[in-house]
């Protein structure tokens, strides 16, 4: 890069101007770090391992059980190649602000449905030899420093156990680790026996069931042979993939894209406006200059490309830089202590944003880089 | 040697070159103006959900009214109350008694999947059966289209809130509850508290749509004065055939808001403090250049005996006005963007969707203003500082 | 005076320039004939306004006639794109500048190299060519200097390496010694002789100043758009 030289001495031309310009960028990158964080902890969860996935509710709401007899109808239909179910516990641990999704499985076939958890052979095996055992994902273990072997206090909101008693227990088993980032490790797993076994209402009834499909392709026909299997009967059902029941229910949050997209439209406006200004300004200072590369015979293109360089190299240090704090600031976890279980940077987004830094850079650029390219020399000389 | 008068007018009259050069650096100026009104707006806007939020909640309780649930239960969601109880409940003194008897209502609450109207996907609708009492208990309760309940009869009444953001729900339109279809026969509204999220039915209808025998889940009552709450609350709890809690409704809807508005400040404070960074930069940038290019006119001034500080002054007030002027027009677009801007969230706490409106109040309009402010005062004390700094004679050579 | 004769390096044909402010017409050069031959050091004088910063613009290609041609070593210039002729001006023409014109954030050096960047010169041949050149001036002690840190005659001569550095064969020099004091005027002058002796290089200088043009092979007069052998009373 010959004009390296060229570039970066019109960058340090005037220095204090192009750090506060840099830095201006890089707080923008900040936020689009941030607000990309954001965005996956209130709508991530939606992943790979889920495509072949499909959730199967009562009709009505997600609060309403469904009967434990339905696994087995549902794994009569074509196509489907299992079926596991999961029932909401609602329990806290000691006072209600510390709360974590906790639900009875079956652990082996909700293992199998399950890819994304990973649990060693041996803490398994533990799980399935003790009635009362549990596993935990790594965040909340972390979260309440539980070591294996703990046995853990859990206070139930919907459920109590024969006798009246809202309280239970459970010895952890094992702590599981997420295949991916951004698995969400929060929740905790106990059986599925011991809990119908133990409680007081509600026998045999489950809270959802995940049925696993032989073809993604096929998912919507296989949801419809679902419903209408149980069609009329006392509980309907609502079958849908994973992915679009995770976006439902993350939409019921509200539009968290819009939302994010608009803060990040009016930041980079804002900057456009604030780097643009700088970069003409910085052109129309140096006319003359610009006028004295023409006469030695830099063609009118040269010259927008030595401006739009000159943007970029602007934008992308800003970007980089404010990406790296981005990176560093949400690495330290979660800002609001504990309700935004999945705040991480997805490495996607991270891309995103320097492509957006090079397109800032193109457009502050433009036009003061057209502006000098079509500086006519005789004219910059003369205002020299 | 200067009097305060004299100094005064140095002042003003650096200040006035200073405004009227702003014509000539109209690029830079108008960049940070924007700048500054893009913090204020996003700010406001931000913190505008989470005030209408908590407005919402807290315009549902009144502390007069009180909330009995099982003991033990957070929420309506996860309670229950037999018919017994709820009769113990309503013939405890201390309540308000109106035609029918004590202003006592037995209520269940359950969710219902309907579509909203912005995107056509499935939310979570909170369904509530009510009893007569009911509508005089919420003491905004109005009735704005349709008719009240016919009591024993499949149909409901629907909050306004919940009529604007989910489908099917207008006077004559129809819900699916279990197998059937129930006819939406009114709308109601409730001085803009979470009752207008709702759908309301006779809670002995529904109790037999959900097979929920003869349970409730909580009963709603109003007292003869919030000062009776104490005596009411002992009478329940030493009860030894009732196993209840008893809380007012006010700190029942302010206890359920204090999350969502807690993460909402937080975020929004977080992304303001955030953007008012990159705006510091850019009134800086505009200060600095404001100041370069009347460097040989400031050296003027002051080789014609014009003090520093008058200097420093109105550099810092000409950035001042810039800062006001751009948080006084992002408060109007948040104001003219956010204020009243309906939309509904999940209350995770009834694990029900929540309708409520963006509330620009007055108080965060003064906040805005004071980020403005004080963005404007950073961005001007340095540049003021190289002002005053000037070398005289250096300023005067270079043109 | 019209005979295009192809040894000419340098042939203006009736040349027009009008400049158009507002709805007034300035005519600043009235159908204007001038011929270079080659190895020629011309001097161009006339009193300020004119025009002869005009004429030594649209020798160099920067500007374009109203009317006429411009034709350096028999090729007319109105033909060429803009873009051929940016690169017609980079590998034929040095520019001399009166304030040198020098890039602020480049070193002495840095400057120099500038037209090289423009050719297929890998960067051992560049620097080669910036050394000689600066060489040439004299000037191979402050090759790292920023121009703010040269004298103006310092300054000058980096401008000079910078117009000679791509071996161009016509030089163009607008006041080069205008802003220069006596002494430093002296050497440029000095240094442009012996580049037009030894080296053979065709140069043409805008000046105001006797002292300078009494340097020069040949003067002509400049005087509201049209030429002279004499300077006009």
């Amino acid at each position: 890069m010959k004009f390296f030289h060229l570039i970066w001495g019109n960058l340090r031309r005037k220095q204090l101007r192009t750090a506060l310009t840099i830095l201006s960028i890089l707080v923008a990158f900040v936020l689009f770090g941030f607000l990309s964080a954001i965005k996956q902890a209130l709508a991530g969860g939606i992943t790979l391992e889920g495509a072949n996935r499909l959730v199967v509710r009562h009709k009505v709401s997600l609060i309403q059980l469904l009967p434990e007899s339905y696994k087995a109808r549902m794994e009569r239909i074509p196509g489907v190649s299992g079926a596991t179910h999961l029932t909401w516990f609602g329990g806290v641990y000691q006072e209600p602000k510390n709360f974590f999704p906790q639900m009875p499985v079956v652990p082996e076939e909700f293992l199998q449905m399950h890819p994304e958890f990973i649990l060693k052979p041996e803490e398994k095996a533990a799980w399935m030899g003790t009635r009362t055992a549990c596993i935990v994902g790594r965040k909340t273990a972390e979260r309440f420093k539980w070591k294996i072997g703990d046995r853990i206090p859990i206070q139930s909101a919907i459920w109590m156990q024969k006798g009246g008693s809202h309280a239970w227990e459970f010895e952890i088993a094992g702590i599981f680790d997420g295949k991916e980032r951004n698995t969400d490790t929060t929740q905790m797993f106990f059986r599925f026996d011991y809990f119908d076994e133990a409680r007081e209402q509600g026998k045999g009834l489950v809270g959802w069931y995940i049925v696993r499909v032989t073809d993604p392709a096929r998912s919507p026909q296989i949801a419809q042979a679902i419903d209408a299997e149980f069609a009329n009967s006392a509980a309907e059902t609502k079958a849908e993939t994973e992915g679009a029941f995770v976006q439902a229910f993350t939409r019921q949050i509200g539009d968290i894209a819009m939302i994010t997209a608009s803060i990040m439209g009016a930041v980079f406006f804002t900057i456009l406006l604030v780097t643009g200004n700088t970069m003409s300004q910085s052109v129309r200072e140096r006319a003359g200059e610009i006028g004295v590369l023409k006469a030695i015979g830099f063609t009118s293109t040269q010259v927008l490309g030595l401006i739009l360089a000159e943007s970029c190299l602007v934008s992308i240090l800003g970007g980089i830089a404010g990406l790296g704090v981005a990176v560093l600031m949400i690495s330290r976890g979660d800002p609001t202590g504990g309700m935004l279980p999945l705040f991480a940077f997805p490495a996607h987004d991270v891309l995103i944003g320097l492509v957006i830094s090079i397109m800032l850079g193109l457009v502050t650029g433009v036009f003061p880089a057209i502006h000098a390219m079509r500086l006519r020399v005789a004219d910059a000389l003369r205002r020299m | 040697m200067a009097g305060p008068i004299n100094w005064l007018s140095q002042v003003v009259s650096i200040t006035k070159f200073g405004l009227l050069g702003i014509p000539a650096r109209i690029g830079s100026v108008a960049a940070a103006v924007f700048g500054i009104a893009g913090v204020v707006t996003v700010l406001v806007g931000v913190l505008s959900i989470g005030a209408g939020f908590r407005r919402a909640l807290e315009m549902s309780g009144s502390p007069r009214n009180v909330v009995v649930l099982r003991s033990g239960a957070e929420t309506e969601m996860v309670s229950g109350l037999a018919r017994e109880d709820v009769n113990l409940i309503s013939e405890t003194p201390g309540l308000s008694r109106g035609p029918d008897g004590p202003l006592s209502s037995a209520e269940l609450f359950v969710i219902i999947n309907l579509p909203a109207r912005s995107t056509g996907m499935d939310a979570n609708v909170p369904m509530r059966g009510v009893e007569k009492a009911a509508f005089q208990i919420r003491d905004q309760f109005k009735i704005e289209s349709g008719r009240a309940l016919e009591w024993g009869r499949n149909e409901v009444m629907v909050g306004s809130g919940a009529a604007r953001q989910f489908a099917g729900l207008e006077v004559g339109g129809k819900i699916p509850v279990g197998r059937f279809e129930w006819p939406v026969v009114g709308i109601f509204s409730a001085g803009g508290g979470t009752a207008e999220s709702e759908i309301w039915t006779d809670a002995r209808v529904l109790q037999s749509a959900y097979n929920r025998g003869d349970s409730y889940q909580s009963v709603q009552a109003q007292l003869e004065s919030p000062s009776e709450f104490q005596s009411f609350k002992d009478a329940l709890t030493t009860n030894p055939r009732l196993n209840v809690k008893v809380v007012r409704q006010s700190d029942y809807y302010a206890e359920q808001s204090t999350s969502v508005t807690k993460l909402i400040t937080t975020l929004g404070f977080i992304v303001a403090l955030l953007m008012a960074f990159g705006a510091v930069f850019g009134a800086l940038n505009t200060m600095y250049t404001s100041v370069s290019v009347r460097k040989r006119e400031i050296a003027t001034l002051r080789a014609l005996g014009f003090g520093s500080s008058a200097v420093i002054v109105s550099v810092m007030l000409e950035s001042l006005a810039l800062a006001l002027f751009g948080g006084l027009l992002g408060g109007c677009l948040a104001y003219g963007a956010f204020n009243g801007f309906q939309t509904a969230t999940m209350n995770w706490q009834s694990f029900s969707q929540v309708t409520f409106a963006f509330r620009v109040t007055p108080e965060l309009l003064i906040q805005g203003i004071v980020w403005a402010a004080l963005i404007g005062l950073i961005g001007g004390l340095f540049p003021a500082l190289r002002a005053a700094r000037v070398s005289i004679s250096a300023a005067l050579r270079d043109l | 005076m019209s005979d295009t004769n192809v040894g000419h390096l340098v042939a203006v044909e009736g040349v027009e320039m009008v400049f158009k402010r507002s709805a007034e017409e300035i005519h600043v050069l009235r159908d204007l004939n001038l011929h270079v031959p080659k190895g020629e050091f011309l001097a161009l004088m006339g009193p300020s306004g004119s025009g002869k910063s005009t004429l030594l613009n649209l020798i160099g290609g920067l500007d374009r006639p109203t009317r006429g041609t411009v034709r350096i070593d028999g090729e007319p210039l109105d033909g060429l794109s803009d873009r051929k002729l940016a690169d017609w001006r980079a590998r034929h023409i040095g520019f001399v500048f009166q304030l040198y014109n020098l890039v602020p954030v480049l070193t002495a050096e840095r400057n120099v190299e500038l037209p090289l960047l423009l050719t297929h010169l890998n960067k051992a041949q560049r620097q080669k060519h910036v050394a000689a050149a600066l060489e040439a001036v004299g000037l191979s002690h402050r090759t790292r200097h920023y121009p703010r840190t040269l004298s103006g005659g310092e300054q000058q001569r980096v401008g000079i390496a910078r117009a000679i550095v791509t071996d161009p064969t016509l030089l163009l020099c607008d006041e080069p010694t205008g802003d220069l004091d006596r002494k430093a005027g002296d050497e440029i002058l000095d240094l442009l002789q012996a580049l037009n002796r030894e080296q053979g290089k065709t140069i043409i200088m805008v000046t105001h100043d006797p002292h300078a043009s009494a340097r020069a092979s040949r003067t002509v007069y400049l005087n509201k758009g049209q030429l002279a052998t004499e300077p006009i009373q």
